[in-house]
């Protein structure tokens, strides 16, 4: 990959990862990979501000508060979400989901809010919202059976030894579990990350596919595109040199930018197992 | 310990039931001759009309053909012809001056016609809406952003536009629909052809939406409401879509149908087409001087190479089968145009084409083409 992106990086330079430019049409070629940076960080970030607490949420549900005969059901109806395709997410999302969002969030923001200029623009469900909240829907899993095992994995004892001493049911998830279980949680949740950032299909079906400097945000109404979609879209028909070398190099980014993300977790969750064999930080 | 025996018990049946199945298969070819396998591949928008010929042929004309076509796009069929890992690539531009040097002596063979429709979603506007390629132009280089600009209104008195942002909705794949569309707006527009230029994509001045393929384009003009965009005749017949009619240079509004695109063809080939082995670059049906014919229209062509011994593998047989096949694609195959929503080649076209695969020779012997 290295070797493939080294054509657009020697005619671009550093122009490649801070411009905006995309023009595919021969001779008048420029690329440029910064929009498409912007929008993985955008869709991911609101991916996790929608997935993370409704994961959290489901995860101590399950081991804190859930009757034992929803347990096993609940966690497997999550587990489930995970099983789902991730180009049915996409159908649905351009589907169904897409008008919930505008019905029912994109236009009252627009109408109440438009004078702000993340809510600019007219609502018509194909941007970086929709596609932030289905990426956000479909790390529910990853985030929250994870989340899961890190709880559980929280030893009895502690949990005994804060009734112990009068706390309540709340503060005792809030203050010992919770903070026992953080690396744990901070790892999971840089898994859901990493399956954001990479995610392909369902996004290029609803993101919108912008290209160029219309691709970089500035509203969430507006039609935007990652990294991977990006390549989904275009590599199979890109036909100069340099056009094939761009994608290549947008596909390194990406690459570096996962493989970032998904070492930072796997030692995070490690850390976490450690002190789940009796170890204290 | 059940669960053991229960899998082993599927596991058996999946590998009996298996057996037996390629036992029947295996048994089946025995009883022809051994049959001669020709593969193409590439572009996608003639795939269900070759799929269909394809069926038709080795089920009653040439039992003993196998052909393969694989629909990966206009792009990997010629990178495969120029590689030699097919026998005919299928694409809808022509070769471009450095593809004809990377593959030369190939041959263009028009195999049926597409024309490109500018599908439009207006609430209360069910039909009758007209365009010139200048505002088409104008609205996807976002130089018209309204739906009531007077440049719109004064082309449709009859309607009521109404006071909305148009959505422009594009091709986010590269695509021989966005090279066709594009190729139109630089022949309709000065500014479009100089600030933006034809190709498979395009960096698209007025932004809008981008969606995968002819039927994603098709599913975001028909759920969006004031958007516009372009798509394949034969998807925006299949799901009914709302078209514009397009003024054409002799300055009548034309509707995209078959007839409307075939008559473009016969004006095209009337009016010089070059032969078959030389170049098409600069080939297209784009506003035909006729009075009825659709100005949107482009050839979708089979590509084969003129001396098929290039081609590792190639025997007299099997270069006779191709040859044969082709023969049938431009005449018998194209009664399966109509009831497919693609046009018919025209007559002239046929003839051009007739002459193009009579020249095709392996080992530089002729080949018999029924």
């Amino acid at each position: 990959m290295v070797s493939g992106s080294i054509p657009v990086l020697g005619e671009f330079g550093f122009d490649f990862f801070v411009g905006t430019a995309w023009n595919p049409v021969e001779g008048r070629e420029i690329f440029s990979a910064l929009p498409y940076v912007m929008g993985t960080l955008v869709t991911s970030g609101i991916a996790l501000l929608i997935g993370v607490p409704l994961s959290l949420g489901i995860a101590i549900f399950l081991v804190e508060m859930s009757p034992k005969f929803l347990r096993v059901p609940i966690g497997y109806l999550v587990e489930l979400l995970a099983a789902v395709p991730s180009v049915i997410y996409g159908l649905w999302g351009l589907f169904v989901f897409r008008f919930w969002i505008i019905d029912y969030i994109e236009i009252p923001l627009s109408t109440y809010f438009g004078w702000l200029p993340i809510f600019s623009g007219s609502p018509f469900g194909l941007d970086l919202l929709t596609a932030g909240a289905i990426l956000g829907i479909m790390i529910i899993p990853t985030v929250a059976s994870l989340s899961k095992e890190v709880i559980s994995a929280v030893p009895n004892s502690i949990r005994e030894g804060a009734y112990s001493i009068g706390a309540t049911k709340w503060e005792v998830i809030r203050h010992w579990v919770i903070s026992y279980g953080r690396s744990g949680i901070f790892g999971a949740v840089i898994l859901g990350l990493g399956r954001a950032v990479g995610e392909t299909m369902a996004v290029a079906m609803v993101i919108g596919n912008a290209t160029g400097p219309a691709a970089m945000p500035t509203s969430l109404f507006q039609t935007g595109q990652t990294m991977a979609s990006l390549i989904a879209n275009g590599f199979l028909e890109a036909t100069g040199p340099l056009e094939v070398s761009a994608y290549v190099g947008v596909g390194l980014i990406l690459l570096l930018i996962s493989l970032f993300i998904n070492v930072g977790a796997h030692l995070m969750i490690t850390r976490v197992f450690k002190v789940k064999g009796g170890a204290i930080e | 310990m059940n669960t053991k025996y229960v899998i082993f018990a599927i596991l058996a049946i999946v590998v009996l039931v298996g057996s037996i199945a390629a036992y029947v298969y295996l048994s089946q070819p025995a009883e022809s001759n051994a049959p001669v396998s020709i593969t193409g591949s590439g572009a996608s928008f003639p795939y269900p009309l070759l799929d269909k010929i394809i069926t038709d042929y080795t089920n009653n004309v040439k039992p003993n053909v196998q052909v393969n076509y694989q629909a990966i796009g206009s792009g990997g069929g010629i990178s495969d012809l120029k590689n030699k890992n097919n026998d005919f690539a299928g694409s809808d531009a022509p070769l471009t001056a450095s593809e004809i040097e990377a593959a030369p002596n190939v041959l263009h063979i028009p195999e049926t016609i597409g024309a490109v429709t500018i599908p439009y979603n207006l609430p209360g506007v069910s039909s009758g809406l007209k365009l010139t390629g200048q505002v088409i132009a104008d609205v996807f280089e976002g130089k018209i952003t309204n739906w009531n600009d007077p440049a719109i209104q004064n082309l449709n008195p009859d309607i009521t536009l109404p006071s909305q942002t148009i959505i422009t909705v594009h091709r986010s794949d590269g695509s021989g629909t966005t090279f066709v569309f594009t190729g139109y707006l630089v022949d309709s527009s000065s500014s479009w052809s100089s600030s933006v230029g034809q190709g498979k994509s395009v960096a698209w001045p007025a932004g809008g939406i981008g969606s995968n393929g002819n039927t994603g384009v098709a599913t975001s003009i028909i759920t969006t409401p004031y958007s516009i965009g372009y798509v394949e005749l034969a998807y925006a017949l299949e799901n009914q879509m709302t078209v514009a009619a397009i003024k054409n240079p002799a300055g009548n509004y034309i509707m995209p149908t078959l007839e409307s695109t075939t008559a473009a063809a016969q004006a095209g080939a009337a009016s010089g087409l070059p032969t078959g082995d030389e170049s098409w670059t600069n080939v297209d049906l784009i506003n035909t001087e006729t009075d009825e014919a659709y100005p949107i229209v482009s050839f979708s062509y089979l590509l084969a190479y003129k001396e098929l011994n290039v081609i590792s593998g190639m025997t007299q047989e099997k270069a006779t089968a191709l040859v044969q096949f082709l023969w049938y694609v431009i005449h018998d195959g194209q009664q399966f145009a109509a009831e497919l929503e693609y046009a018919p080649l025209p007559s002239n076209v046929v003839q051009l084409n007739e002459v193009t695969i009579k020249s095709i020779t392996f080992d530089g012997q002729t080949l018999p083409t029924t």
